[in-house]
């Protein structure tokens, strides 16, 4: 199974209860804004621990607390791009590209950069890219960093349309072309019935 | 060089070493206060807080004089300094830096754990998304994120310490060529008549010398910015 997944969140009043259980590449995780879907990216990325469930991803166990197994957000091999992208301010696009690069990885620099045609950005500040540009960024140093699943929180937010389905054709290609599992959260039906028929919904 | 008299040399230069010695000492602790007090919710975070802060209201001769009542000869911790290590701070100019470097302590805390706050955490949660430990995290992350902070903390807590006056001279004494920096010097040249102009020489050098500390750490903040001036 490519996805096993059954968790609840507490985030102060609330509770977020969250189950997939598919074997598609690519799975969606909808529901209205305020649901907690980037909880529960959150939850599969290690940045937050769930009150209790379980979190399998291909072959690996990233979260059980029946087994009291609960990796670091380091060893989960999660390549998350965040809504806010939250490239390094500090570092020219080529330095947050390689930051989580390891010996080892599955993708090369080059195949990276001409899959997300970025090679022009190397040089520059994240502050001076475009939303469009931002996000290929943040896409590419996630793909860098050799995950062994991506997460994709609203790929297509704060970008117009032809930016948009720039993005939405090279989700398209990383799906065909690459072989990692991939779960989607976005609340644009539209966005999901073109990626993929396997649909969670929370809230 | 000799627009300063040989004393005002020696004065200049015992203080000057006195402050770099007393920043250089403290900035490590300085800022891992900071980011415990930035970052961490632990038991007695609010004690730790207020001690912190305590030489910023208290008295400085109050502190000169806890300080003589831990680190003097019959103090806790200076009789096992100078039992074990035959170390005594009292009338030394190590006492006198550490007298400065306590006085510059919260002003140095303030500044660096502001900038540690003005850090986004979730760029953390990034870094550890991508694979870095915690440690490889902070030192790629937030360390070189709140340099500004550091700086600036640097600088107050130098201009804190070049002015130390109270709890200097209150734990290592007014001894000329030990523990007696530009202010001090100036506070004995006013008890004597006819120093006048030796006094105004004194404060004039002092002024200067804390300008200059401005104006560098206006230099090394905008280098730093330089390239990328939208960062913080």
């Amino acid at each position: 199974m490519c996805f096993d997944i059954a968790l609840e969140l507490v985030r102060g009043e609330r509770r977020i209860a969250c189950t997939i259980a598919s074997d598609a590449k690519l799975v969606a995780l909808t529901g209205p804004s305020g649901a907690g879907k980037t909880s529960v990216l959150d939850a599969i990325a290690g940045l937050l621990r769930p009150a209790h469930g379980h979190i399998r991803i291909g072959e690996t166990v990233l979260f059980d607390s029946a087994q009291a197994i609960d990796l670091l957000p380091e060893r989960r091999g999660a390549g998350y791009v965040f809504q806010d992208m939250r490239l390094f301010p500090h570092r020219r696009v080529g330095a947050n590209l390689t930051y989580g690069q390891r010996d080892g990885s599955w993708i090369t620099t080059d195949e990276v950069i001409s899959l997300l045609d970025i090679g022009k950005l190397l040089d520059r500040w994240p502050a001076t890219l475009s939303g469009g540009e931002a996000r290929r960024v943040a896409i590419g140093r996630a793909l860098l960093s050799s995950p062994d699943f991506l997460l994709l929180d609203e790929p297509l937010a704060s970008l117009d349309q032809p930016r948009g389905e720039e993005i939405l054709r090279l989700i398209e290609r990383i799906r065909d072309e690459l072989t990692i599992p991939i779960l989607l959260v976005s609340h644009d039906p539209a966005e999901v019935a073109r990626l993929t028929d396997v649909v969670a919904a929370i809230g | 060089m000799n627009f300063l008299t040989p004393t005002e040399w020696a004065i200049l230069g015992l203080s000057l070493k006195v402050s770099l010695v007393a920043i250089g000492l403290t900035m490590p602790v300085a800022y891992a206060l900071a980011w415990l007090l930035a970052r961490r919710r632990f038991p007695g975070r609010m004690l730790l807080d207020a001690l912190v802060h305590l030489p910023l209201v208290v008295p400085p001769v109050v502190t000169g004089w806890l300080l003589l009542v831990v680190f003097g000869r019959q103090g806790p911790v200076g009789s096992v300094l100078q039992d074990w290590f035959g170390l005594s701070l009292t009338f030394r100019w190590q006492g006198a830096a550490l007298a400065a470097s306590v006085m510059a302590l919260p002003l140095m805390v303030r500044a660096m754990r502001l900038s540690i706050e003005a850090v986004d955490r979730r760029l953390v949660g990034a870094a550890r998304s991508l694979g870095a430990s915690r440690w490889r995290a902070f030192l790629t992350i937030t360390l070189p994120l709140s340099l500004p902070g550091i700086l600036a903390g640097a600088v107050l807590g130098f201009a804190r310490s070049i002015g130390e006056f109270g709890a200097t001279i209150t734990f290592a004494a007014n001894i000329p060529g030990e523990t007696q920096t530009l202010p001090l010097a100036i506070y004995s040249g006013l008890q004597v008549p006819g120093m006048e102009s030796d006094v105004a020489r004194l404060a004039v050098l002092s002024i200067a010398l804390s300008l200059l500390a401005l104006l560098a750490s206006e230099w090394l903040v905008r280098r730093h910015q330089g390239d990328r001036a939208h960062v913080l």
